[in-house]
Parts: structure tokens; C-alpha cells; sequence
């Protein structure tokens, strides 16, 4: 069974925890504009929502990308940027329904959650298990699943 | 079950791998024109920048990733089609038979009616084999001149730059990418360029490109001349469909389709630039000739041709322009529609943008400068035609906060989203 990040938004107290082991983990520094994982501020409602990419089976990011830069890691089936493919296009930045892809102006190429390779360190950081990483079936990935087929009209029982 | 698959680009490469998976057994075969494993004209500008050599630029990385699939591969330019016999005639005059055929020739470079457009010198940047010429002229300093400040003339454009040449650009539209960004966004992106020392100029043509000993001169309708080592040509583009004449396939811009990507003849279909295939926004079908657009069809005409039932609900039309550093982004209906609301936020002195256009309360167009973070959920809002209720008034007041609108509006961000 795969295990998928579960994120419970009403546990969310907006410390950017998450952020900062992100960016760490990722790029060395604390550094939430590099972080993989965002916090969304709903201030009128004093809510938070963290967001980062639910690793869909459609996988918008890895067919639109033109070299093969994009690939599923069969372990944790997260889809893993190669950095040193990636020739920095941005077409998966843009046929990303969910936005959670982006492009790194800095290193010239794209990043977006890997799970950390199976270890996801803004679960691990959170101090009130908004983000926790469960087996799969628990999230609703299902739904979410199913929410980005209809994105495109595009079956998604063909993988 | 023979398939057989005309053009290695993005959408044939696609097609093929989707058969296989869809049918362990039959018989693939993928022709290609251009002597080169199929590779992604995307990534020629990095190449000419040296960011990649030309392996960078192949599809797939795997030297034997079509074998393994068991897809045969031959680089060979299909002559003409025989739809009622179920045959191709390749070049070499050799025939070929399939049950069913997807064509997805791709596109080539307009060639506008320019005297001195075939003197050499005078290049597309449009194939690996374009490319090495480039890379060999366009050396430092050396003096260029682009006809186009189309997509495809801003990506050459940044390649072009990087190599330190003296750039010229001259596109005859009023402003740059007029078919991707309105007033505000082109010209902010001309003014970026001229920032930068690239030379633009709008509302301008190329009358004639004349031999002047081993260089050449470009003749403009301004009355200037300018020299110049090389010239580029990146005036738009169009279907390959030549070579259907006869065939008894219909074609109008490019091959006609129905939502199966299915030809008016029921065995062939097709897919990418060279397929008239359903647009997303208006339901309309014309060749969008983009990245995304051809990977959707190669998957669904696959699909289709593998005897599933999937239809293409159409593609949103959407680029992103990496222009010297600043990002250029647009959406399906980007021009706005008749009666829709619009949401603008300008701050032209930092090259920053981002306009929303919305049919009632759901967002059917987007254009953005310098937005490089979640820019795809622009996509996913158009795509979904989200119902936006109160987060439209939100975004009349602050276009930024489209990741909140998509959040607060959905459930896909977990089972408790629904309390949002």
C-alpha cells in the first residue's frame, strides 16, 4: 500500500513549520519561497490551508513535459523532477491543474513535492499533525483522484 | 492489429506508448522524417544555449526505450496515403499497410512571401538540423535579425540573446506574441526586451533579404536597412498536410476530426499541430500547435484507435514564454468575451501583470507576467469551469489570490474541505 500525505487544514495553525523543513530538506535553506508545500492564508476566516501536490495518476506534469524530465518513482509513486533533464520549459507549470508545480528562476528548472523520497519532512515537522502521511486509501485520494480526471474529461482507470 | 503512427514528435511518441500499453500484442511502427531519434523542438533554444547537448533534446532519454516497447522506429518521410486501401507509400517507394493509421505530421514554418527568403543564411529554427546551423552562425557578436516576435521568435529570441549576438527583432504585429498576450502584456514584454538591448520593432515587416558579399541586408517597410550575418525566420506555422492530397482525408487548417480525434475516414486518425481538434474555450475546432494540446491527443487518439470510447473534451489553449527572465503566461479566452468581468492588476515598473477574465462567475481566460508559483491552477479553474460564487468577487478586488479562490471552492484539498 502506498502512503499519500494527508492534510487536515482545520488542525493547521499557520506556523509555517512545514515550510521550513520543506525548503530544507529540498534546497538547504529556510526558505519558505522555496518550499514545495505552501500554507494559503484564508484570513477573513482565520483559517489555513496547507497545499502541495497530491501526486494524481493523471499526472498532467510528467506527459506534458517534452524530455522525460518528469518520472514516477515507483516506490512512493510520487512523480520526481530530474533536475539535471529538466531544461526549465515550464509547460508543466502551466498544464498543472492543481498549480503545485513551479519553476525555480534561481536553478532555472521546475520543483514540486517528491514525498521527500518516502519521508515527507513537513509531516514530520508538523507540530499539530495537520499533515500526516497515511496509507493511501485514508486521504480520499480517491476523490481527489477523481476530481482531476474531470479536469480534461480523460479516463483515468487507463494506468 | 498493424498500427502505424506518421510523424516521432510529442503526440506519435505518445500514441505509440499508449497503444502498447493498451495492447500488449500488436504491431506498432513510428515513422519519422528528420534523421534523428524523435526528439522535442521545445528544446532546441536550450540546446542553442548549450544547456543540452542534443541527447537532451530526445523524448526519451533511453537508448532502448522503443524496443523494449517493441515499437519500430524508422526514419522514413511517408510520400502519400491511400486511405480506402489501408496503405502508405513511404519516399523510398516502398508500401506499407495498417488497419489503422494516426497522422501526426506536426507543423513547419510558414514561409512568408519574402524575396531572399531561401538565400542561405536565411534559417527556421525549427529542427535539430536548424539548430546546428544556428549554433555554427549566430556566434558572438555576431549580427541577427528575427522576423517574428511570435512564441516560437520569443523562444529563438532568448537563445538568441544568450549567445551574445546583436539582435534584431522585427515582428509586423503591434506589439510582441500579439496571439498570446493583448496591448499591456506585449508591450511590457517589448519594453522588457529593449531593457535588456534587444532591439524590437513593432508594426514592421522584412520587404526583401538581399545578398551583400558574405553577409546579408534585410530591406524593411520603414525604408531601413539592416546587415546582417544571419537571419531568422519564426513567422508562424503550419500543418504538414501536403501530402494527404488524394488521400480522401478531409482537410481544412489540418485534418478535421471529431471528438474521437477520428478523420473523416473511420481507421485514421489524428493528433498534435497537424490535427483540427476541439478547443477547450470556444468548442470550436483549429489547430492550436502547442506542447500540451499534442500530448492530450496522442493519448486520446490512442486510446480511441485501441477500441475505448474516450472522447476529447477539447484543450485549453495555453503557453508560458520564458523571454531574457521574465515569464510570460496565457489561457484559453485571454482576450475576455462580450458581457464577461474582468480582474487587472498592472505594475508595469516591476514588468509585473496578471489579468482574469471571467464568463459570469467562472474563469475562462488568464494572461500573467512575471508569475512563476501555482500559475497552473489558472488551468485547472478554466478547465473545471468551477463555479466561482463569492471568491470572484475576491479576485475582482485581488486577481493574486486564484490558489485560495481554487482552494476555497473545491474539495480537493481532503476531506475536510467541504468546512471552507
Amino acid at each position: 500500500m502506498q502512503k499519500s500525505l494527508q492534510i487536515e487544514p482545520e488542525k493547521c495553525t499557520g506556523c509555517l513549520q512545514c515550510e521550513l523543513a520543506c525548503s530544507y530538506r529540498a534546497e538547504g535553506v529556510f526558505n519558505p519561497a522555496k518550499s514545495r508545500i505552501k500554507v494559503f492564508n484564508f484570513h477573513e476566516q482565520g483559517r489555513f490551508v496547507p497545499y502541495t501536490c497530491t501526486q494524481c495518476s493523471e499526472a498532467w506534469c510528467m506527459h506534458a513535459c517534452p524530455v522525460e524530465a518528469i518520472v514516477l518513482n515507483e516506490q512512493t509513486g510520487s512523480k520526481d523532477v530530474l533536475t539535471d533533464v529538466c531544461v526549465g520549459c515550464k509547460v508543466c507549470t502551466i498544464a498543472c491543474p492543481f498549480g503545485t508545480v513551479n519553476y525555480d528562476q534561481d536553478s532555472k528548472v521546475v520543483y514540486k513535492c517528491d514525498l521527500c523520497g518516502g519521508d515527507p519532512q513537513c509531516a514530520t515537522a508538523c507540530p499539530t499533525a495537520a499533515i500526516t502521511y497515511v496509507d493511501a486509501e485514508h486521504t480520499g485520494l480517491a476523490r481527489m483522484r477523481a476530481h482531476a480526471a474531470s479536469a480534461a474529461g480523460i479516463d483515468s482507470s487507463e494506468d | 492489429m498493424r498500427y502505424v503512427i506518421i510523424g516521432a514528435g510529442p503526440a506519435g511518441v505518445i500514441a505509440a506508448e499508449a497503444l502498447r500499453r493498451n495492447d500488449a500484442g500488436c504491431s506498432i511502427k513510428l515513422f519519422g522524417a528528420e534523421q534523428e531519434p524523435p526528439y522535442s523542438r521545445m528544446a532546441l533554444p536550450y540546446y542553442l544555449i548549450d544547456r543540452i547537448d542534443e541527447a537532451g533534446a530526445y523524448l526519451r532519454k533511453s537508448a532502448d526505450h522503443y524496443a523494449d516497447l517493441n515499437i519500430e522506429v524508422a526514419q522514413q518521410r511517408v510520400g502519400a496515403v491511400a486511405g480506402a486501401a489501408r496503405t502508405l507509400t513511404l519516399e523510398c517507394g516502398a508500401t506499407v499497410a495498417f488497419d489503422k493509421l494516426l497522422i501526426a505530421t506536426g507543423s513547419r514554418p510558414l514561409r512568408p512571401p519574402i524575396p531572399g527568403l531561401d538565400l542561405p543564411g536565411v534559417r527556421s529554427c525549427w529542427t535539430l538540423e536548424d539548430g546546428r546551423h544556428i549554433a555554427r552562425r549566430a556566434s558572438k557578436g555576431a549580427a541577427v535579425v528575427l522576423m517574428g516576435a511570435g512564441f516560437i521568435g520569443c523562444i529563438v529570441l532568448e537563445a538568441l540573446a544568450l549567445r551574445g549576438v546583436e539582435l534584431t527583432v522585427i515582428e509586423m504585429g503591434d506589439r510582441m506574441v500579439p496571439r498570446m498576450l493583448d496591448q499591456t502584456a506585449g508591450n511590457l514584454l517589448k519594453q522588457w526586451c529593449q531593457a535588456k538591448g534587444v532591439k524590437v520593432l513593432t508594426s514592421t515587416r522584412v520587404e526583401a533579404i538581399e545578398q551583400d558579399g558574405g553577409r546579408l541586408r534585410a530591406r524593411l517597410d520603414n525604408g531601413a536597412v539592416l546587415g546582417a550575418d544571419l537571419v531568422i525566420s519564426a513567422t508562424g506555422v503550419q500543418a504538414n498536410i501536403d501530402f494527404l492530397a488524394g488521400s480522401g482525408i478531409d482537410t481544412d487548417a489540418g485534418i478535421l476530426v471529431n471528438n474521437r480525434l477520428q478523420s473523416s475516414l473511420p481507421d485514421i486518425y489524428a493528433a498534435g499541430d497537424v490535427c483540427q481538434g476541439r478547443d477547450f474555450s470556444t468548442g470550436e475546432f483549429n489547430v492550436q500547435a502547442i506542447q500540451p494540446t499534442a500530448a492530450d491527443h496522442g493519448r486520446i487518439a490512442a486510446l480511441n484507435m485501441a477500441g475505448r470510447d474516450v472522447a476529447h473534451q477539447g484543450s485549453v489553449n495555453m503557453n508560458v514564454l520564458d523571454t531574457l527572465g521574465l515569464i510570460s503566461t496565457s489561457y484559453g479566452l485571454w482576450m475576455g468575451v462580450a458581457g464577461g468581468e474582468s480582474a487587472e492588476l498592472l505594475d508595469a515598473e516591476r514588468y509585473r501583470y496578471l489579468s482574469l477574465k471571467f464568463q459570469d462567475d467562472v474563469l475562462v481566460g488568464a494572461q500573467a507576467l512575471g508569475l512563476t508559483q501555482h500559475v497552473g491552477v489558472l488551468r485547472g479553474l478554466i478547465q473545471t469551469r468551477l463555479k466561482l460564487g463569492k471568491w470572484k468577487d475576491h479576485l475582482l478586488h485581488d486577481p493574486t489570490r486564484v490558489m485560495e479562490a481554487y482552494l476555497g471552492s473545491t474539495q480537493a484539498i481532503g476531506h475536510n474541505a467541504a468546512a471552507l
